[in-house]
């Protein structure tokens, strides 16, 4: 391997044979090259994919009330579920420590608000503190809805920055604004920003100013959850299961309502919704390793056969080199020493050239459900040096069949 | 320097197997140039590989120089190709993406002599074959005769023992093969021993002994007058 000797030879006859040398470089390149931009663009989908789920928090649980549709226990069907603060205080209670965020939601309704003489028309929802980390919103400038706020029955609220930036740009901050909900001025304190804008359009008060200053009595609209993290994923997927199972045999115990009755009180999952999701990037990855492991057989079946013309080729220049002295292991060894040094050389180059290429393009792909094409380099290298060992293999038998040819036949004239 | 004693070779085809060597005996001393003859099927290309180790003979004996070569491994046979034989060829063999020079510098590479010396020894033999301005060309860039010098000096550069030359004029014109067997006679001189195989009667008078060979066996062995090639070279 490191004879000087067989180096030079090596490179001499590569460069009298560039044509040969080149067609071969050029399957493994390009081989390498479509599979690792293949694999790129499969990981992209998982990262695209991922990103469209990652606006709410992975372990969130939501319930919904809706409409009874069941007769149970003389009550008629089409009863309007309406959760109430007592649900909420009695569930964090009984199962406080499987809860790691926890917030209500109401939503207000019917209140005209006002920001000088423009009018807003964004949503209003009544929230806890803990609303903040299950909406995964990040506060751009100062604070969320908190404890105090909750128990003072404080005239605060905060704003999403697309609300900031569509009514408040020509200020600095909006903090310290003041907003006037049905005439009652509330305080502007926090910014809130998250990964979609859309989700940006909603003023957020706290929850028991909603319910005593915009009559809302005790109703709440939703109740909303985190999940401590599990240790794994089927994990962290059962305990939401069985959360969210509970809860709704609490709630449906509490309203009176039938336990098969779905459409009565709705709890939905995201750690399900996730599992959903991971399974179908799941196939898609694997569809891509299909893909790919195709386009490795077919730059496996390049090699080989340009490998056996190769050796072919050579058969009578075998002969004479034996003629000559030269020992069968040298011929082998000659052979598959340039097999090897081509393969690699070109195998690397395409992986650079792909990787270089995901690098550069990568970033910028702005496609839905497709973001920042990568390739795992591991992988990238392993297919590489898979290419190559598949080049040695399918050169090593027509180069050992060569070399142990007489060299009578091997020298006959055509 | 060459001792063959009772040797015997057939070949398969098929069902029926073909006696082609049924007991050659002969010695040749050092310094000998022997023509062997015979018409196409008599055995001589036979002969010539069993003596190049390219092939072996079934049962009989075959010493050179005191070394007897038998049941060898093709890793050995090569190793005695290279120290031992040169090889002359009809179709002169030489690999076509590579210049005279390095052509000749090839069995070098196979005694594993360094990169320079092979270099500067190639540059001797193919001065010595008067072809020391072509080294840098290709063999498709030179003429038949040329090509068959060139082979000759890689013949020689691994200094062998025995030279052995099939049809070396065989696909030369007259005054071409005049040219070559004049070089083949001035190593000759130099003491080297050839064995040349050839079917044409003049090629054959250039040498010193000539051996007939028919149907599988030597039918005369004598020793002749050489007729030099250098008179009919200008």
């Amino acid at each position: 391997m490191f004879d000087i000797e067989r180096w030079q030879e090596i490179f001499d006859t590569i460069r009298k044979n560039k044509l040969r040398t080149f067609l071969t470089g050029l399957s493994v390149a390009s081989g390498i090259f479509i599979l690792v931009i293949l694999l790129g663009f499969g990981q992209g989908m998982q990262n695209g994919i991922a990103h469209e789920f990652e606006q709410d928090a992975s372990t969130s649980v939501w319930v919904w009330p809706g409409m009874t549709s069941m007769e149970y226990k003389g009550m008629n069907p089409g009863r309007r579920i309406q959760l109430r603060n007592g649900n909420f205080e009695y569930w964090s209670q009984a199962e406080g420590e499987h809860i790691d965020r926890q917030s209500p939601r109401l939503f207000v309704q019917n209140v005209s608000v006002t920001y000088g003489n423009e009018a807003l028309v964004y949503g209003i929802h009544g929230v806890a503190s803990g609303f903040q980390f299950i909406e995964n919103a990040k506060m751009a400038q100062g604070r969320f809805i908190n404890l105090s706020d909750m128990e003072g029955t404080a005239k605060v609220v905060v704003i999403g920055d697309k609300i900031r930036r569509d009514v408040f740009g020509h200020l600095d901050t909006p903090i310290g604004e003041y907003i006037e909900f049905s005439g009652l001025p509330f305080k502007i304190v926090g910014v809130y920003k998250e990964l979609r804008e859309r989700e940006e359009e909603t003023l957020y008060i706290p929850l028991s100013t909603a319910q005593k200053v915009f009559n809302g009595g005790d109703r709440v609209s939703n109740l909303a959850y985190t999940l401590p993290p599990a240790e794994n994923f089927d994990q962290a997927v059962a305990e939401a299961v069985a959360f969210k199972d509970e809860l709704r045999q609490y709630l449906q115990q509490a309203h009176t309502v039938a336990p098969e009755d779905t459409s009565a009180i709705q709890v939905w999952s995201a750690m399900e919704e996730a599992k959903r999701y991971y399974s179908l990037t799941g196939n898609i990855k694997f569809f891509f390793w299909f893909v790919g492991i195709c386009t490795i057989i077919a730059g496996v079946v390049g090699v080989s056969n340009i490998m056996l013309i190769v050796v072919k080729e050579r058969t009578r220049e075998i002969g004479i080199r034996k003629a000559l002295g030269a020992k069968p292991w040298s011929i082998v060894g000659m052979i598959l020493h340039e097999a090897i040094f081509v393969t690699s050389l070109s195998g690397f180059l395409g992986l650079i050239l792909s990787m270089g290429l995901l690098e550069v393009v990568g970033p910028h792909v702005e496609v839905d459900y497709i973001m920042n094409p990568s390739v795992n380099l591991t992988v990238a290298l392993s297919t590489v040096f898979v290419l190559i060992l598949a080049g040695t293999i399918a050169g090593f038998f027509p180069a050992w069949r060569a070399a142990n040819i007489r060299v009578i036949n091997a020298l006959r004239d055509e | 320097m060459i001792e063959i004693k009772d040797l015997h070779k057939s070949y398969k085809m098929g069902s029926n197997s073909l006696h082609v060597l049924k007991g050659i005996n002969f010695k040749a001393e050092e310094g000998e140039l022997v023509a062997i003859m015979g018409s196409s099927g008599s055995g001589k290309s036979t002969l010539l590989n069993i003596l190049g180790m390219l092939d072996e003979a079934d049962t009989g004996e075959y010493i050179l120089d005191g070394v007897p070569i038998k049941n060898l491994s093709e890793t050995k046979a090569a190793k005695y190709r290279n120290k031992f034989l040169g090889f002359v060829f009809q179709s002169f063999n030489l690999i076509n993406y590579k210049s005279a020079l390095e052509n000749v510098a090839l069995p070098l590479y196979y005694q594993k002599v360094g990169r320079k010396e092979r270099e500067a020894k190639a540059m001797k033999y193919l001065e010595q074959v008067g072809l020391k301005e072509w080294a840098d060309h290709l063999p498709n860039e030179l003429s038949g005769g040329q090509k068959q010098r060139v082979a000759i000096a890689r013949a020689m550069a691994a200094e062998p023992k025995v030279l052995l030359a099939d049809e070396p004029t065989g696909a030369l014109d007259s005054t071409t093969s005049y040219e070559v067997m004049d070089l083949i006679q001035q190593i000759n001189d130099l003491g080297n021993t050839i064995l040349v195989v050839t079917h044409e009667e003049d090629i054959a008078h250039m040498c010193k002994r000539i051996i007939h060979l028919r149907d599988g066996v030597i039918v005369e062995d004598k020793k002749i007058e050489q007729v030099r090639a250098s008179q009919y070279v200008q």
